[in-house]
């Protein structure tokens, strides 16, 4: 019998590619071997994949790695379907260009690289002369390499230090990063499944977590900051239980012992309820506060305030789920908290990570095997501050939100996304004239909140150019040029988990195959660079310098040696706290400035933040709006990941639409019942910041009084031109998510937690 | 000996994979499918009890790989699998597998009798 080559299977007797080398001929292919990573976008998750290539140069089949020791030759849809996406008829495979005039119309014309560099570099050095390099702005995404490149294209490549990921209050990842800096100073803590470790879960080093908890993420189908997945369900088949924490049913949840399935937004006070509970029935690690903990005294102070029995009213939970789900995760001998976007999508978001952090200090998780894995200091978001030296303190201090939101501005070197709108809009506080889009579709219900605004305001811009593989409705509207981005099959670069911030793994990205004339970001940013802001590309001899250091940085081994072992895994050790490896000084202990997890922060108390975690209930809601439930009296959640499409990508690939057509909108089957809604029909879903229509989904994954509502949909096969833009204002979700209901520190949305009403369309 | 296809349903997560890989394997266009993903859910048992299956299975155009398996080769379905629950092989072997945990389903695909 056989059975895949996984870690858990033993039986083996079959032909496999196990010990093949980066490249070799199999059957007239060349087939190479490779780590997955943008285009198509995926969260840096590095998948093993082989490429087959065939006599004529055609990309003809893609299969998973065996050899790629986390992933093992398993497969998600979206790379399986990287020839329909490599050879679209619709794809970006030359630069465009259009007339002014012409945005928004279908008039691209076909131009050579050099054309399409000389009209970049005239525009925008001319408005830099004219109105200064912080009036261009780089609008970032997610999920590609020009992603975490945003701060870099902006800082080093045009000299601007406006790069904006346009998500309201950035809220995605960020806000966590910033709990992990700002109370423990690690960037991330991710759940350990031994991605480093030669022999995996089995492995002398590692232990499997008894328990797990999901915390707002769906691992499954969204493999967050390169986390795999599928990696939950290896350790559960080897015996680690699950606590899912989330409004939805989603299917892992129904293979959870305890389904706390909280009211959206309301994670703080549950965060404290459970840091109630552990202090007071005395299940923390002694050990651990008194000699790494600042600050316990206040915390458990301050967490007597939120009684699990209020926590549980708050929540719309059963109070005893809540006490038996956190005893549990104390008091196993090691546990680890998946911790997701939905604790960054509220205002109330930077709290809900500093509970979620204290959990995992105090009950001793921190930096164990099946724990919670630290990033050693060298490991760093790799992209980060790239060129904002050179920038000079003038241009630095000029980044929009400095002054209003240090906290996430100086963290993260991006302008404030909200201020940034508004800037663009008023002026305020200088005028905006160019725009480069960077790997974003943000017109698409992606990121950016109330995008109509958005592209009121693009389009006003006088030049702009965009590097994608589609014209999408964004770069429809607005772009004057746009540059053919490579997928991962046609470039050279590198992945690694969480950017290079957690030790696990780092990958080859190699090129198996050439597509019209296309460029992978590196080259974009290295050539248009020397263009537009010589002086910082000057000390690199070439490309390969360039991509030495900005990618290969202290990797210690040249790009060629990579691509030959295609996977390298990172040295993991744990309790770093004990060895100095988490400071730059290598004294023991945390990076923060008093050196121990700072349960009060004293980062939060100098930004003007409250130093300890504090519930705020949602800025509409049953509770802080009771007023307006008449009207609207659904609770909105909003973004939920599928296996198809990575955010707005993938609505070309037949096979993935195929999986999920329309963008659904999940209720209770108690709720379609009273509004005389059935399941498949067309509704409208609106609130006092806009509506979109949305194909109802009646099931009870979503408890009465909720609805979830999908992102990120546009209609490649429809009209592209204005005004109807590939239908993209139709399902449109994020205009009903409002403009600046940020927290204190400028970090958090709503994009969870809003509320709406739901009318039959034809009514 | 008829070979073929043991999935373990208990962590079969509906990911989808096998259909994909399955459509791309054989040429497939959508529409077109070797082996579907069913829904046996979710709906509730009790308050706290969801019921919840994702239980792959083949269609009549599913021919267990035989290109891919005359060839040494797992079938893609079954290399691809994101939850690693699939298992190709001779059924007696299968059953021998089935034996050691609940939750599991064999599929026997083959060419009907009945035309
Ligand atoms: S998760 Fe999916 S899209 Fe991302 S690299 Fe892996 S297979 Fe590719
Ligand atoms: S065994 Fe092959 S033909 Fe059958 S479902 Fe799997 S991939 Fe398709
Ligand atoms: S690929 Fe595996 S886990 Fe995914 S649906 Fe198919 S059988 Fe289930």
């Amino acid at each position: 019998m056989t059975t895949t080559p996984k870690i858990d299977s033993g039986i083996e007797d079959f032909k496999n590619d196990l010990g093949k080398p980066w490249r070799y001929e199999e059957d007239g292919y060349t087939v190479t071997r490779a780590c997955a990573w943008s285009a198509p976008g995926c969260h840096p998750v590095g998948c093993g994949v082989k490429l087959y290539v065939n006599k004529d140069g055609i990309l003809e089949k893609v299969e998973g790695d065996e050899n790629q020791p986390i992933t093992q030759g398993r497969l998600c849809m979206r790379c399986l379907t990287l020839t329909d996406f490599t050879y679209h008829p619709d794809r970006v495979i030359y630069p465009m260009k259009r007339a002014k005039e012409d945005r928004g119309k279908d008039k691209w014309e076909r131009i050579t690289w050099d054309e399409a560099y000389d009209i970049i570099e005239e525009n925008i050095q001319g408005l830099k002369e004219k109105y200064g390099p912080e009036s261009i702005v780089v609008f970032g995404g997610t999920g590609r390499e020009g992603g975490p490149m945003c701060g870099p294209y902006g800082a080093a490549m045009i000299g601007t230090p406006n790069a904006c990921y346009t998500q309201s209050g950035y809220a995605c990842y960020i806000p966590r990063v910033a709990a992990g800096t700002y109370v423990a100073g690690v960037t991330y803590p991710e759940m350990d499944y031994a991605g480093g470790l030669p022999g995996r879960y089995d492995d002398p080093m590692y232990k499997i977590p008894e328990v797990m908890i999901t915390w707002g993420k769906e691992p499954l189908p969204s493999n967050g900051d390169g986390f795999f997945g599928h990696a939950v369900i290896d350790v559960m088949k080897r015996g680690s239980k699950l606590i899912s924490i989330d409004p939805r049913s989603n299917w892992l949840s129904t293979r959870a012992v305890y389904h706390l399935q909280l009211r959206p937004g309301t994670d703080t006070a549950l965060g404290m309820a459970m840091l109630n509970i552990i202090i007071s029935e005395d299940l923390y690690d002694h050990d651990f506060v008194d000699k790494y903990c600042y600050g316990f005294e206040q915390l458990a102070e301050r967490v007597k305030t939120m009684t699990p029995e209020m926590a549980a009213e708050i929540c719309d939970l059963d109070v005893d789920d809540i006490y038996g789900a956190t005893r549990m995760y104390a008091c196993a001998d090691n546990a680890a908290i998946l911790w997701g976007l939905a604790t960054d999508q509220k205002a109330n978001g930077t709290q809900s990570g500093h509970t979620i952090i204290a959990l995992e200090a105090i009950t001793g998780n921190l930096d164990i095997p099946g724990g919670q894995l630290l990033g050693d200091v060298s490991d760093s978001l790799g992209d980060l501050g790239f060129g904002w030296k050179e920038l000079g303190p003038e241009l630095q201090n000029k980044i929009i939100g400095l002054y209003e939101y240090p906290a996430y501005v100086g963290m993260v070197l991006n302008s404030h996304a909200d201020l940034t709108l508004e800037a663009m809009e008023t002026g305020e506080p200088y005028e905006i004239h160019g725009g480069f889009i960077a790997s974003t579709n943000l017109l698409a219900g992606t990121c950016a909140a109330q995008p109509k605004r958005w592209h009121d305001a693009m389009v006003k811009l006088d030049f702009v150019f965009a590097a994608d593989c589609w014209i999408t409705p964004t770069i429809q509207c607005c772009a004057d040029v746009i540059l053919p981005l490579a997928t991962y099959a046609e470039r050279q670069s590198m992945v690694g988990t969480h950017y290079g911030a957690s030790p696990n793994m780092l990958g080859a990205v190699v090129d198996a195959v050439k597509v019209g004339e296309t460029k992978g970001d590196l080259e974009i940013q290295y050539e248009l660079g020397c263009r537009l802001n010589p002086g910082t590309y000057e000390r690199f001899k070439d490309f390969e310098d360039f991509r030495s250091e900005f990618r290969l940085g202290n990797l210690g081994m040249s790009y060629e040696e990579l691509r030959e072992k295609v996977v390298v895994q990172r040295n993991v050790s744990y309790k770093k706290y004990e060895t100095g490896k988490l400071r730059p000084d290598g004294k023991p202990g945390f990076n923060t400035p008093t050196g121990r997890v700072e349960l009060y922060s004293t980062m939060y108390k100098q930004f003007g933040e409250d130093p300890l975690p504090y519930y705020e209930e949602p800025q509409r809601s049953p509770v802080s709006t009771p007023e307006l439930m008449e009207e609207y009296p659904f609770v909105l959640t909003t973004g939920a990941r599928t296996y198809a499409y990575f955010h707005s990508e993938g609505k070309q690939i037949p096979l993935l639409r195929e999986v999920n057509p329309d963008p659904l909108l999940e209720m209770n089957p108690k709720d379609a019942e009273k509004l005389g809604i059935i399941d498949g029909e067309w509704v409208k879903v609106a609130n006092e910041f806009g509506e979109c229509q949305l194909k109802a989904k009646v099931t009870p994954i979503v408890k009465e009084g909720v609805v979830h509502a999908q992102h990120g949909f546009w209609f490649p096969e429809e009209d592209g031109e204005e005004p109807h833009l590939f239908g993209v204002w139709r399902c449109n979700i994020n205009e009903l998510i409002p403009h600046k209901f940020v927290g204190k520190l400028g970090f958090g949305a709503p994009f969870k937690c809003v509320i709406c009403k739901v009318e039959k369309l034809n009514k | 000996m008829r070979n073929g296809l043991l999935i373990d349903y208990e962590f079969c997560t509906g990911c989808q994979s096998c259909e994909v890989a399955c459509q791309k394997e054989h040429g497939f266009e959508a529409g077109t499918w070797g082996i579907r993903v069913l829904d046996e859910g979710p709906w509730e048992v009790d308050a706290k009890t969801m019921n919840w299956n994702k239980i792959p299975t083949p269609t009549t155009l599913c021919d267990l790989c035989a290109e891919r398996t005359q060839q040494g080769k797992l079938p893609s379905c079954v290399h691809h699998c994101l939850a690693a629950v699939m298992k190709y092989g001779p059924i007696d072997e299968l059953v021998k597998e089935m034996d050691k945990k609940p939750n599991q389903v064999m599929f026997v695909p083959g060419p009907y009798i009945c035309k």
